[in-house]
């Protein structure tokens, strides 16, 4: 028996005949709507469905978003005044160490990989989980556990060494709870590494027959090339921690410099996992970017195995940079010269995706829906901390940024504007998906709208700041600044009131938004070709892939606007 | 392969196993200055190899999992390079 | 065996850092390090070297019992391999205790005798690394014992479910590579 179904999109996937594994018993359950599937509390702490996970994800990244957010609220309005007025200089300290903490761990690095790449993983391969379920759920629950320590550290007091806990502060002269700190980051570190170990085997093992690479989603490649810093990288940071906390407990330490311990040791190991970590954070916004402008565009991406290599290669080339954190630390001018140059070739990749993805919107019949606002947003915003990135990359530059407001907007255009601008893009993208909502694209579009430029008004004085001087993690100084600090909170305002919309808009659309088919964007993918929200077992019957992925029809040229 | 047959391979690697330990310590009572530490550490890595070849049956893997492992030495090679390369043109 | 490869390519990067830290101070000291080497128990470290690497091959025995089925060889080769490696530990404990009477192990009696202050790091180093290392080999003997256990009371059926035994043999093979690396840097430098 052949069933050949043409979903409501551009694509028409073959199933083949007797592939269903299920018996007849099971297929009726299986229409079930995964978020139906079970109601107790059991059913969702207890569930290995990658799309519950997914979901208990979400919830809690966006917990720690809000607090980190709080963190950033505070000093945006202590920076308001060039005196430190709001908080005391340990209180300021304490809060941009937290707010960096949370929003690096608990917020970014898990953001779309375990939210985003958790639901769709399976779906876009033709899977009907990930290679671990198990595993998986233990990684959110190792997340929590991580969590709940760091929550415990906000309660007692919190840490002031700032996110990178350089030594020999944070091992022997801090105050505050550097252990606690460094015990959830480490826990949290092994959910990272459990998840990326998750994501290589399902992709090597679970693709659905005919799902060669060359028909993999851009999305996956992006997953998979962080899959592979998150296994390597993460153990770095790891024992860096350990050797912190048997430093600071045990007076067991290696970075004494009474002794002749070396604090570049730590830069060193630190920074060869975080800066690595800076690409988990930015390579699946970059996947999720090219699957919104596909859809946007209604075309193919242009130069696919281009697009797909680029991924590999920003994870590979990115492990080799991070002595350029170092320029003025005191490491060898030579090795620093070579990190320069490592650190201008990694760009090069980062800078095939734009022009690629400029190239698929090139006479693309371009919607503007406000999925696709957040992509055209992030694209302008990785632009711009892209090239100022490469400003930094240069080491005679760097001698006379670094430490300063530069560095900070730098950071915050790739990573806010970046990152946070493709979760938003993603969010609005799979919500119909996801929730079988459709939500107000009204809302959507002006939630974008001022994402956008509450953003810009936030960190692009920032880059004038460093420019003029301002060194960062200060909250004391000089008053001739103060014109450009108020303009950066002003911003800030109106984008934390900005990212709060979403969440009024989102949740009504649980409860009366339109209901969505399977396909609301026209877009292709194997995660439209099942219901939304899925079936808890993702797909009737494993579908058999022949087509190109972005399998959009062409229009005649004529038709081009 | 008989039981047998495998099981002296094994063994047999074992020994090597053992007669390289014996070099790497009977090499640290003579001073070779750098040549120390390049003994000490390649007799490491011949040790180590072995072990990934038959004892970790390597030698019957997919291409797949030898690249992961070959992978991995290549990162942790890669660490330790950079590394070095700043301290010893401080 | 693919996830398994890529948990222990993270164990890998996770002593990595320990070794970055080794170089580091052989470079930057070299004849402090070498001193403070000098003062290590070698032969303590080469016995237990010799156990390690016997213990690796039962398991690679254990492994190709397994796989025929041979339910009681394999069960006594794993018990043989983590009965080594208590043995291992073992001997760890006997020389963390004479180096505590030699005052050298840090954090340990109130009494210390290092030669420089780098001596401390390197010590402090070196027990780190070992310590770590013996952390993993607790949980590997562990995991080999439980191993055996399962199969001797057959509720891990062999042939069938011996890919189980191979994955977790891998383990501790790799648990056996770190300390075929942590020998020669911590105890022969030169």
């Amino acid at each position: 028996m052949t069933v050949s179904r043409s979903a409501p999109d551009d694509r028409s996937i073959e199933m083949g005949a007797g592939i269903s594994e299920k018996t007849v018993a099971e297929t009726a359950e299986e229409r079930i709507s995964y978020l139906r599937a079970g109601h107790t509390l059991r059913s969702w702490f207890f569930t290995t469905d990658h799309k519950r996970i997914a979901l208990l994800y979400l919830v809690s990244v966006t917990f720690f978003f809000f607090i980190g957010g709080a963190a950033a609220a505070l000093m945006r309005a202590d920076l308001l005044t060039p005196e430190g007025d709001l908080l005391s200089n340990e209180g300021y300290n304490r809060a941009f160490t937290l707010h960096g903490v949370i929003m690096v761990w608990f917020f970014l690095i898990p953001s779309i990989p375990n939210v985003f790449g958790n639901f769709l993983l399976p779906l876009m391969i033709g899977a009907r989980d990930l290679a671990f379920p198990r595993l998986n759920l233990i990684s959110w629950y190792v997340y929590m556990v991580g969590g709940l320590f760091t929550v415990f550290i906000l309660i007692t007091g919190g840490v002031d060494t700032g996110w990178t806990f350089y030594t020999p502060l944070s091992s022997m002269f801090a105050n505050g709870n550097v252990v606690l700190a460094a015990t959830a980051i480490f826990v949290v570190g092994f959910s990272s590494i459990m998840t990326g170990l998750n994501f290589i085997v399902t992709v090597h093992t679970l693709r659905a027959p005919g799902m060669t690479w060359g028909r993999l989603p851009l999305f996956v490649w992006s997953h998979y090339a962080t899959s592979i810093i998150l296994v390597l990288a993460t153990p770095v940071l790891t024992i860096s921690l350990v050797l912190i906390a048997a430093e600071r407990l045990f007076g067991i330490g290696i970075f004494d410099p009474a002794l002749g311990g070396d604090p570049l040791l730590y830069q060193h190991l630190f920074w060869f996992y975080s800066h690595p970590a800076v690409y988990i954070m930015v390579l699946p916004a970059l996947g999720v970017t090219s699957e919104l402008v596909a859809a946007a565009a209604r075309k193919p991406v242009f130069g696919y195995w281009f697009v797909a290599a680029s991924s590999i290669a920003i994870a590979l080339v990115g492990f080799l940079v991070w002595g350029h954190h170092m320029f003025v630390s005191g490491q060898s001018m030579y090795a620093s010269a070579v990190f320069s140059f490592l650190s201008l070739v990694v760009a090069v990749p980062s800078g095939i995706k734009v022009y690629n993805w400029t190239a698929t919107l090139y006479k693309g019949h371009i919607s503007l829906d406000p999925p696709f606002l957040f992509a055209m947003g992030f694209i302008g915003l990785f632009v711009v901390g892209g090239l100022t990135g490469l400003i930094l990359a240069m080491l005679a530059v760097d001698v006379h940024v670094h430490d300063t407001y530069f560095v900070v907007a730098h950071f915050h255009y790739i990573m806010v504007g970046g990152t946070v601008s493709a979760f938003f893009g993603a969010l609005h993208y799979w919500w119909p998906k996801i929730t079988g909502r459709r939500y107000s694209i009204v809302w959507g579009s002006l939630s974008a709208v001022f994402i956008f430029l509450g953003f810009n008004l936030t960190f692009f004085p920032q880059f004038l700041l460093g420019y003029l001087g301002m060194p960062r993690r200060y909250h004391v100084y000089d008053p001739g600044f103060q014109v450009l600090h108020v303009l950066s909170s002003a911003g800030a305002t109106i984008l934390g009131v900005a990212y709060l919309l979403p969440f009024a808009y989102l949740f009504y659309s649980l409860r009366n938004g339109e209901p969505a088919g399977p396909n609301p964007w026209g877009a292709t993918g194997l995660e439209w070709t099942v219901a939304s929200p899925p079936p808890k077992h993702n797909f009737e019957t494993i579908p058999v892939v022949t087509r190109p992925p972005y399998d959009y029809e062409i229009e005649q040229e004529s038709d081009a606007g | 392969m008989s039981m047998k047959a495998d099981a002296a391979r094994l063994i047999a690697v074992w020994a090597a196993l053992m007669g390289l330990l014996a070099l790497t310590v009977a090499g640290s009572f003579f001073s070779l200055g750098a040549g120390n530490a390049v003994l000490g550490i390649g007799i490491a890595v011949a040790k180590a190899a072995l072990i990934l070849w038959f004892f970790m049956h390597l030698r019957r893997e997919t291409p797949l999992v030898r690249i992961a492992a070959v992978g991995t030495v290549v990162w942790i090679s890669t660490m330790l390079i950079l590394i070095s390369a700043d301290l010893l043109t401080r | 065996m693919l996830g398994m490869y890529l948990f222990l390519a993270s164990e890998v990067l996770l002593f990595g850092g320990l070794f970055a830290g080794a170089l580091t101070y052989r470079i930057l000291y070299p004849e402090a390090v070498v001193a403070a080497s000098a003062r290590l128990h070698v032969w303590i470290g080469a016995a237990n070297t010799a156990l390690l690497l016997t213990s690796s091959l039962l398991v690679a025995l254990a492994v190709q019992a397994a796989d025929r089925g041979l339910r009681r060889p394999a069960a006594a080769l794993l018990s043989g391999a983590a009965g080594l490696g208590f043995g291992f530990l073992v001997l760890k404990a006997v020389e963390y205790t004479k180096e505590i009477h030699q005052g050298l192990l840090p954090g340990f009696g109130g009494r210390f005798d290092f030669s420089s202050p780098v001596e401390q790091l390197f010590m402090n180093l070196y027990l780190v690394g070992t310590g770590l290392h013996a952390a993993h080999m607790t949980v590997g003997i562990a995991i080999l014992a439980g191993l055996a256990w399962r199969i001797g009371r057959r509720s891990l059926p062999l042939p069938e479910r011996a890919v189980t035994v191979a994955v977790c043999g891998l383990y501790w093979h790799l648990v056996d590579i770190v300390w075929v690396f942590l020998y020669p840097v911590l105890y022969l430098a030169r």
